[in-house]
């Protein structure tokens, strides 16, 4: 260990090690639509949750360390219920927990030898879509106020694009939830969604209707008939866009990469250190036996 | 008490961390202020307190695949009339409800407390606690107000809701030292409840539907509001009408007031002609 780091190092290899580990994992895409906000994150966990309700018209998504992400969700939702307490349950808002996030953050990034690795959007359905508000935090404490879709994890730039290209504003649910597996799947082969089931998928709503609690989670027979919805729009999306789906099928390198990470998420990150400074190509070779792996179970 | 934000504005300590599942033990160790009845120990003087705005009259009863609570619209300080149209009827969650008898003020920040108390849990946990244990919950929450209850300052609720496991409805009464003991088909509480209770009895029948159990409710307040000076019946002029609450497997429902109006201005009419209600009958039915 060397004797002294200079604190640029230091905070450069921090946030290398968290955007590197975060970029391990899979993605959560947050998405507006007409009647409210879709939160979509692949999970084949039924009990261990990326997407969270954190008060009557807010939502928590992450991605990134579980344990982590979820000391946050509870710390969040603490402060909720203890504001909405205190005050009025008019007067929690996203804005004063994404501040709160950040500042938490912030604080444990400079603080701590480890940085947290996670990435969290902390949404607000609003009475209109205009009022709708999502912050995306970073690992660092850095809060972005999004508008119309975030996605976060591995390959997030991609699955961003992706979605930047299918996006419209006032989509009904389905059509949302179609571009978000469109965007999610984007990468692969057959990328208009119908590889993904309902077991497979983490999906929940803020209903901008209704009262009380806004946030319902969509399980069992009511996702398969909005995947059934959704499918066809995701199908078509891509149909419409046969360049875009060639270009995609010509960065070779690159994308096998970007699906054997996908694959060796789950939380696994045994193999974690070693691989630090290992070179790209490396990584994408053994990385693509795992992919293959993968797809056969 | 704890301010809502440590310095810097990042979350205190005690945000943070796996910690409790209880909202109101998360209280109790960051901001006990902030509990119901807290405040300072010690004799208290008897006058003032007959002055606090007392609730009153609730009753409650199973029906045919849920619960029906029923609370008059009135609050008395001593002999007059602090306020006509308060609510003493909650929703607790999505299959639960409760009423408050007693000091109105710990009692309105005591369902306050039980409220966030039962959705912090189902948000921590990512399920709801059954409703054994949300009575139990409950119990705890009145133990902790013992000591102002010893003070004068006694609030009693009862718990009612719909059991997902038996599928049925059930009740849970209260006294102020935390007792909990699960009611068997009807039960009320308040200054009104000795001649509601009266009233249930005779017209209360096992497995009734949701409207005859909802208007035997409305009975048992009228009878209630036309004994005991502390519990007000329907004021048809200022329309103002018992709050009715019914709870089902298809989750908590709060009668509107034109709904709830019906109701009242049926058991008045009738009322009009047989100013003592039904009558029932003075002999059992046979057995068959």
């Amino acid at each position: 260990m060397p004797f002294y780091v200079s604190p640029e190092q230091a905070m450069k290899d921090k946030a290398d090690y968290a955007r590197k580990n975060i970029a391990r994992g899979r993605n959560t895409i947050v998405i507006q639509y007409a009647d409210g906000i879709l939160f979509v994150a692949p999970n084949p966990s039924r009990a261990l949750h990326k997407i969270s309700e954190i008060y009557d018209r807010i939502a928590f998504a992450a991605v990134g360390m579980y344990n982590e992400f979820e000391n946050l969700r509870k710390a969040g939702v603490r402060y909720a219920d203890f504001n909405g307490y205190l005050y009025d349950r008019g007067d929690v808002t996203a804005l004063g927990l994404a501040n709160a996030y950040a500042q938490t953050l912030g604080t444990i990034f400079t603080e701590s030898n480890k940085p947290y690795e996670v990435e969290i959007v902390v949404a607000e359905v609003g009475q209109t879509a205009e009022r709708d508000q999502i912050y995306r935090i970073t690992f660092d404490g850095s809060v972005a106020d999004e508008h119309g879709y975030v996605a976060m994890g591995g390959q997030a730039d991609r699955v961003a694009s992706a979605l930047k290209e299918r996006y419209a504003e006032g989509m009904t649910l389905a059509a949302a939830l179609g571009v978000a597996l469109g965007a999610l799947t984007g990468g692969q082969e057959n990328g208009d969604g119908t590889d993904i089931t309902a077991a497979q998928l983490e999906v929940a709503v803020l209903n901008r209707a209704g009262e009380h609690r806004r946030f319902r989670r969509l399980t069992g027979a009511r996702l398969e008939a909005l995947l059934a919805e959704a499918r066809p729009a995701a199908a078509s999306d891509t149909a419409e866009e046969p360049g875009g789906t060639a270009e995609k099928a010509s960065g070779t390198a690159e994308k096998a990469s970007g699906t054997a990470e996908k694959a060796g998420d789950a939380g696994e990150k045994a193999s974690d250190a070693g691989e630090k400074a290992s070179d790209a190509g490396e990584k994408a070779g053994d990385a693509g036996d795992e992919a293959g792996a993968d797809s056969g179970s | 008490m704890g301010s809502d934000l440590a310095g810097g504005g990042r979350f205190p300590a005690a945000f943070m961390g796996a910690g409790t599942s209880s909202f109101t033990d998360f209280l109790s160790g960051y901001a006990p202020g902030l509990l119901p009845g807290h405040g300072p120990s010690g004799p208290v003087a008897a006058g003032p307190l007959a002055d606090l705005p007392h609730a009153t009259t609730i009753v409650t009863a199973t029906c045919d695949g849920g619960i029906v609570m029923a609370g008059d619209r009135r609050a008395t300080a001593g002999n007059m009339i602090a306020q006509r149209d308060i609510e003493k009827v909650f929703r607790s969650d999505e299959f639960s409800c409760v009423g408050i008898a007693g000091v109105a003020g710990i009692g309105l920040e005591l369902v306050r407390l039980f409220q966030v108390e039962l959705e912090h849990y189902e948000k921590l946990e990512g399920r709801a606690l059954s409703l054994e244990g949300k009575a139990n919950r409950l119990a705890t929450m009145v133990r902790g107000n013992l000591t102002a209850a010893m003070q004068g300052l006694v609030v009693v609720p009862i718990f009612a809701g719909y059991d997902e496991d038996s599928q049925a409805g059930r009740i849970f009464s209260y006294d102020p030292s935390g007792g909990r003991y699960e009611e068997h088909l009807f039960h009320s509480i308040g200054s009104g409840s000795v001649f509601a209770r009266g009233s249930l009895k005779k017209l209360y029948k096992e497995g009734m539907p949701v409207q005859d159990t909802v208007l035997a409710c409305m009975q048992a307040l009228y009878d209630a509001a036309d004994d005991d000076s502390a519990t007000g019946g329907p004021d048809l002029a200022r329309r103002i009408y018992p709050v009715v609450a019914t709870v089902t497997a298809d989750g908590f429902r709060r009668l509107p007031d034109a709904e709830s109006g019906e109701y009242a201005q049926t058991v008045v009419d009738e009322r009009m002609r047989s100013p003592d209600g039904p009558s029932a009958p003075l002999r059992a039915a046979p057995v068959s």
